[in-house]
């Protein structure tokens, strides 16, 4: 190309059926890599535009020209430059519209049906989006002439702009490209009227482009490809210098102008320009004889850029993936074969390590997703040739007594709510592509199917992928739910919304047998081979939760400075109701009352779950006792303890008691008045709250207990209640006793039974108290759904997480005078004794609920110290775990 | 093949509050809303609110499917409209980015559509006349959002056929051409084809919204607005943004723009790109910074209105709010730091060839 042709566009033309024997031949026979590989060693030898024309008797041009679009659109290579859709059927060029993403250019329309239809289609292009070739031909037919050529562009180009609003930068004539040297004396001057009416078309309207197809003009040349590269780059040069701004071409046979021979190219120009009579005679001879010498080859033909075809045969498979080029994968995948020991190997080895290039290209924003769909194909391919073979090795492996099947199940599922799976199908292709058998549940898959698959299957891995945040929730939710079942698998977690920090804090902590979370698929293999391999999974493990460990302190350091805002500002976005209409408990006594109660009363209320966390079986209850694993160890614990339960009671080794009090009450500000009496006249105690500072979304509350006691102002009396309860003193003689015995195994049971029985006990006096309380009294729950505490109020203790400071326990205990009534006292770091004993008050408003108070403010730390009268360094100890700030 | 309608000259009129619109756009930048789905979750609303009493039996889960929510809880859509009026929003979307009967396939609910698209206006009309009403003289906008669909023109879901789409042009269309019916119906100041991360898909939706300007006899202002999906600078189909601008400044857009995905911070590149090439007005409303590990956002207020005040004081925006994680706190920061900034001026529009694939190529 001249320096003045710089901005010349060059189409490309071999993806043309008329143009390119080699591709209508291989679009006939459906042999799509090679039509693809003819687009793309256009693009490389440097097409600016890709031609695709389809048009066959014999063929569906529609249906084609939409496949082959799309399979153009997810190789990026081609599809970075836009397309030429080219058909003389206008049902094909809408076909090829409806696929272009880009903008693209329509050839062609023209007037050849009449200026309606013409206008028509030209009104549609504008919608669809798209420049237009508009050919010089009418109704009459084409024009040859240059005054025809521009008579016809004019009149097209009047309607387009001024009847159809078509852009005038959006037209493209051709003002036909026609044969020469044709031995007709007629067609003797059709380069030069090319040329000129070229020039008078870019003079006279404004915007509009000119283009042609080349070959066209050295038609009479066909076998002698030297001539005719000579005559196209000769044809260019004039129609550039004219002002053409694009042809359609063979991208990979152009010459330069200054290197045609001097002789050829005279006789050449004589024949373009019909410089005189016998021009194409002259150039006849000199075509045959060039023919002679040099067997009608190209010399400027470019093939494919093959030079990484040179390298090694680990370096030519990872080109292949990373380029997704198939073409030679089979050529390729057999030779290393045959280099390394096993099939396998090959796997593990080349074909993964190009697969971590384009996992790594990827994620860096080198590589986009197209692509790496593109190499997901060619990896298959690969294993495709290799599995015979690792099939044929299986095959011995059995015959020789070893074990034969697929390297492991894999299960793959998008959670519930979530419908991306694009990244999750590329998974399962990279994983069966490497001999797992895999599973793939679809998009919006229940946690219940997910886990019933993977145990009627077997599954040896569980993947989640998931997009969409509230992904995340569910996938947390399926953790626990495998940890209740008592699933041992491992659990992969991916997906664009995941990852290592969220895996590491949310989903690894619910689930204590391998939680991995897996960036993209490039990385998947590696990941479920070490999980699945006996050998490398304990180190692999180790190594996964030291690295979540260290995000997971990571994170809570990150915590720490989250924003909390100030105390006044925390408090204006307290939980409020409109308190005049609330529903406030009248409980039917004011005051303490104490209880003994036998243990058979308490059984009932018992939560079993814990027992069996305790002695480190986990599972829900009652499914723990059929579960496959721990169900035999769990049925025989279960057995123990009710006959040691029966003991209990029988012999009434322990003596639970409980005391219960509601006192009138109100809230001032965060803390909780205690009244004598409904006259609020005297206060007699005082409970001091905290409250959450951490900055929250618009609607959300900053809220603390004292919320849900009725303010002083609202002018209405509330009440609260607390209590204390405990198993009694009895468990630890009985405990010790088995000890003394030796017995740790029924010493521990006597234990853990004696903190359910705690529990259960807490359980059953807040039944009782909803019952005094009134609104408890209509309830009807089951066992269950106790546990889930599902009812009216709250029963939170000072030292958990709603009020995680430990000294409001004496002003609880002092109210209750609990000591006198249960035995239970406070150590002086606030622990109680007997040890299984529980405290904590009753809050019975409709919308109290359990919540954790988070960071604290120095603000707040100096206000709370100042309201309990206690030293600001005292409370800071007290609540060191909860303070934000050093 | 299905053969497509003629076009209509295009001119057609545009309805008085559209012009309004166009002419505040002249006069000042033009501030939009923030998130709505960041927002519905912090309602924690369960099966029960998305069912409402009218899909009490629907036979699929309706959980987080935002959109119906104009019909069961309409009472949030508005809260949340009225939450960004009062923020200083001049433009409020509807909450119809999944009310297409592709989208909403995936909860078959596809019969609702018409009624969920004029529910969502119901909603945000209720809205507009509370803030209108409030402040004697304000004008508040409603511009109908159409969102991406969660199937695509451009992409095969399956690795192993290339060539394979799981939808046609044909469907898209309709599926388009039935919301953009409802939501002219409803009367919506304004189309926003949005957070398109296949053009294919947008072109599809731009060439329904011609179609039904045909069968309705005007014209409102179209904006669009495109998703950078990651650093890479590309669409997730693979477009560049000026080879996205090419591919869809045939439909003469109102403005056009950049939304979701990213912060506005690593949108900056794209929306001076953008800035530079449009012959129309253009916006940007990007997420409240990268998603964190949590699916939450990081973003304070403070942190974008500092991001797209400088993109404002570059003289590159026309229209400007928030995406994802955005609230009503975030926009109240951004409208006031674009108060006293110039809008960008429109640039002339092109007289060359611009055409694209995945990258843009310009003849002149």
């Amino acid at each position: 190309m001249t320096t003045s042709a710089s901005q010349f566009i060059v189409i490309g033309e071999r993806t043309n059926i008329t143009g390119s024997p080699k591709f209508a031949k291989a679009l006939k026979e459906g042999d799509w890599n090679t039509c693809i590989a003819i687009a793309r060693q256009q693009v490389e030898s440097g097409a600016n535009v890709i031609d695709v024309n389809v048009d066959e008797g014999l063929i569906d041009s529609e249906a084609t020209m939409t496949k082959f679009l799309n399979l153009m659109a997810s190789e990026p290579e081609i599809s970075r430059v836009p397309v030429m859709i080219d058909s003389s059927k206008w049902s094909v060029l809408e076909a090829g519209l409806r696929c272009l993403q880009g903008k693209g250019i329509v050839n062609s329309i023209s007037l050849k049906d009449g200026e309606a239809e013409f206008l028509r289609r030209a009104k549609l292009l504008r919608r669809y989006g798209a420049a237009a070739v508009v050919m010089a031909f009418d109704e009459q037919g084409q024009a040859a002439s240059r005054d025809e050529k521009v008579r016809i562009c004019t009149r097209a180009y009047h309607l387009l702009v001024e009847k159809a609003g078509f852009p005038p930068e959006d037209i493209i004539f051709d003002p036909n490209i026609l044969t020469v040297a044709t031995g007709i004396e007629e067609h003797n001057n059709y380069a030069v009227d090319f040329f000129e009416a070229t020039r008078i078309i870019k003079k006279t309207l404004p915007g509009a482009k000119v283009s042609g197809g080349v070959s066209n003009v050295s038609f009479s040349f066909r076998g002698n490809n030297p001539v005719r590269e000579a005559m196209h780059t000769a044809f260019l040069y004039h129609a550039v210098k004219a002002g053409m701004d694009m042809a359609i071409v063979n991208a990979g046979m152009l010459g330069v102008y200054a290197e045609i021979p001097p002789d050829l190219l005279e006789r050449i120009e004589d024949v373009l320009l019909n410089r005189r009579p016998d021009a194409t005679e002259r150039l006849i001879q000199k075509a045959e004889s060039l023919k002679a010498e040099q067997g009608g080859a190209s010399k400027g033909e470019v093939k494919e850029d093959l030079a990484w075809r040179q390298q090694s045969v680990t370096e030519r498979l990872k080109h292949a993936l990373v380029k997704g080029i198939d073409a030679f994968i089979d050529a390729d995948t057999e030779e290393a074969r045959k280099q390394l020991p096993r099939p396998l190997d090959v796997i593990e080895g080349p074909l993964m390590d190009g697969m971590r290039v384009v996992g790594d290209l990827f994620g860096a924003g080198k590589m986009f997703l197209p692509q790496v769909v593109k190499s997901a194909r060619v990896m298959k391919r690969a294993v495709a040739w290799l599995t015979p073979f690792m099939e044929e090795e299986k095959r011995q492996a059995i015959a020789k007594g070893g074990a034969g099947r697929a390297q492991g199940k894999v299960l793959l599922a998008t959670v519930k709510g979530d419908v991306h799976d694009i990244g999750k199908n590329i998974v399962g292709v990279v994983l069966a592509c490497n001999n797992y058998e895999v599973t793939d549940l679809g998009v919006m898959v229940s946690a219940e199917k997910i886990l019933a698959t993977a145990k009627e299957q077997g599954a040896d891995v569980i993947g989640l992928s998931g997009l969409i945040t509230p992904s995340l929730d569910e996938m947390v939710h399926v953790a626990k739910e495998m940890t209740r079942q008592g699933f041992t698998v491992p659990l992969l977690i991916g997906g664009a919304t995941t990852s290592p920090a969220h895996t590491a804090v949310k989903v690894a902590p619910e689930y204590q047998h391998g939680v991995a979370h897996v960036l993209d698929a490039s990385r998947v293999v590696n990941v479920v081979s070490a999980l699945l391999s006996p050998e490398q999974k304990p180190k692999f493990l180790a190594e996964t939760n030291a690295k979540q460990e260290a995000l997971r302190v990571d994170f809570a350091e990150r915590q720490n400075t989250r924003k909390l805002l100030s105390i006044e500002e925390a408090r204006k976005r307290r939980f409020t109701c409109d308190w005049a209409k609330a529903e406030l408990a009248t409980p039917e006594f004011f005051g303490t009352r104490s209880f003994d109660v036998p243990v058979e009363d308490i059984v009932p209320f018992i939560d079993w779950g814990p027992f069996f966390s305790a002695w480190e079986l986990h599972g829900a209850f009652p499914r723990i006792l059929e579960d496959a694993v721990v169900g035999g160890e769990a049925r025989k614990l279960f057995a123990d303890a009710k006959k040691l339960l029966a003991q209990i009671a029988q012999e009434k080794r322990f003596t639970p008691k409980a005391i219960v009090g509601f006192w009138p009450c109100n809230a001032v500000g965060d803390d909780v008045e205690i009244y004598a009496d409904a006259s609020r006249a005297k206060v007699v105690s005082k409970f001091s709250m905290l409250r959450q500072q951490a900055e929250k979304q618009q609607n959300e509350q900053n809220l603390s207990l004292a919320d849900f006691v009725a303010p002083k102002d609202s002018g209405r009396v509330d009440a609260m209640g607390g209590f204390v309860v405990t198993a009694g003193p009895g468990v630890e003689t009985f405990a010790n006793e088995f000890k003394a015995k030796l017995d740790d195994y029924s010493a521990i049971m006597v234990q853990a039974l004696g903190d359910r029985l705690a529990e259960g006990l807490a359980e059953l006096m807040h039944k009782r108290a909803r019952e005094w309380c009134g609104f408890g009294k209509g309830e009807k729950l089951t066992t269950d759904e106790l546990i889930r505490e599902r009812y009216r109020g709250i029963r939170p203790a000072p030292g958990y997480p709603a009020c995680p400071d430990h000294t409001e326990k004496p002003a609880l205990f002092s109210l209750l005078e609990a000591t006198k009534a249960t035995g239970v006292s406070l150590t002086e770091s606030m622990a109680m004794l007997p040890a299984s004993s529980v405290s904590g008050w009753y809050f019975n408003h409709p919308e109290a609920r359990y919540f954790g108070i988070g960071k604290l403010g120095r603000d707040q730390v100096e206000d709370y110290a100042k309201r309990k009268g206690m030293a600001v360094d005292v409370v800071e100890r007290w609540l060191g775990p909860n303070l934000g700030y050093s | 093949m299905k053969r497509a309608p003629e076009p209509k000259d295009d001119l057609m009129p545009t309805p008085p509050r559209s012009q309004a619109l166009e002419k505040l756009f002249a006069e000042r930048i033009v501030v939009l809303d923030g998130a709505m789905g960041s927002m519905v979750q912090t309602y924690k609303l369960g099966e029960a609110d998305y069912r409402g009493e009218q899909f009490k039996t629907h036979p699929h889960e309706l959980k987080n499917n935002s959109d119906v929510l104009c019909i069961t809880r309409p009472d949030v859509i508005e809260a949340i409209h009225l939450q960004y009026l009062e923020a200083g929003a001049d433009v409020i979307e509807t909450n119809t980015f999944g009310a297409t009967s592709i989208a909403q396939a995936d909860f078959k609910l596809e019969p609702h559509v018409k009624a969920m698209n004029l529910a969502a206006i119901a909603c945000a009309r209720r809205a507009v006349e509370k803030a209108e009403a409030k402040t004697p003289g304000r004008t508040c906008f409603i511009a109908g959002a159409i969102g991406p669909l969660n199937r695509t023109l451009s992409l095969s879901p399956d690795v192993n056929r290339p060539e394979y789409r799981a939808v046609t042009w044909n469907q898209v269309v309709d599926a388009y051409t039935e919301q953009i019916r409802a939501l002219l119906e409803g009367g919506v100041d304004a189309l926003l084809v949005e957070t398109i991360f296949d053009t294919l898909n947008s072109k599809a939706a731009l060439f329904a919204i011609e179609g039904v300007f045909d069968e309705v006899g005007y014209r409102v202002p179209v904006m669009v607005s495109v998703t950078i999906t990651d650093r890479s600078g590309r669409t997730l189909s693979g477009q560049t943004i000026t080879a996205f601008y090419n591919s869809i400044r045939h439909a003469k857009p109102f403005s056009v723009g950049i939304n979701c995905a990213l912060g506005g911070k690593d949108m900056r590149p794209y929306v001076e790109e953008l800035a530079q090439v449009a012959e129309c007005y253009v916006s940007c409303y990007p997420n409240a910074g990268l998603p964190n590990a949590f699916g939450g956002y990081d973003e304070t207020p403070a942190d974008m209105a500092n991001v797209l005040g400088d993109f404002a004081k570059q003289g590159w925006l026309n229209l400007v709010g928030g995406c994802c994680g955005s609230t009503p706190a975030h926009i109240a920061a951004i409208a006031q730091a674009v108060k006293s900034q110039k809008p960008h001026v429109v640039g002339a529009p092109h007289t060359v060839q611009r055409l694209s694939g995945l990258e843009p190529l310009t003849i002149r």
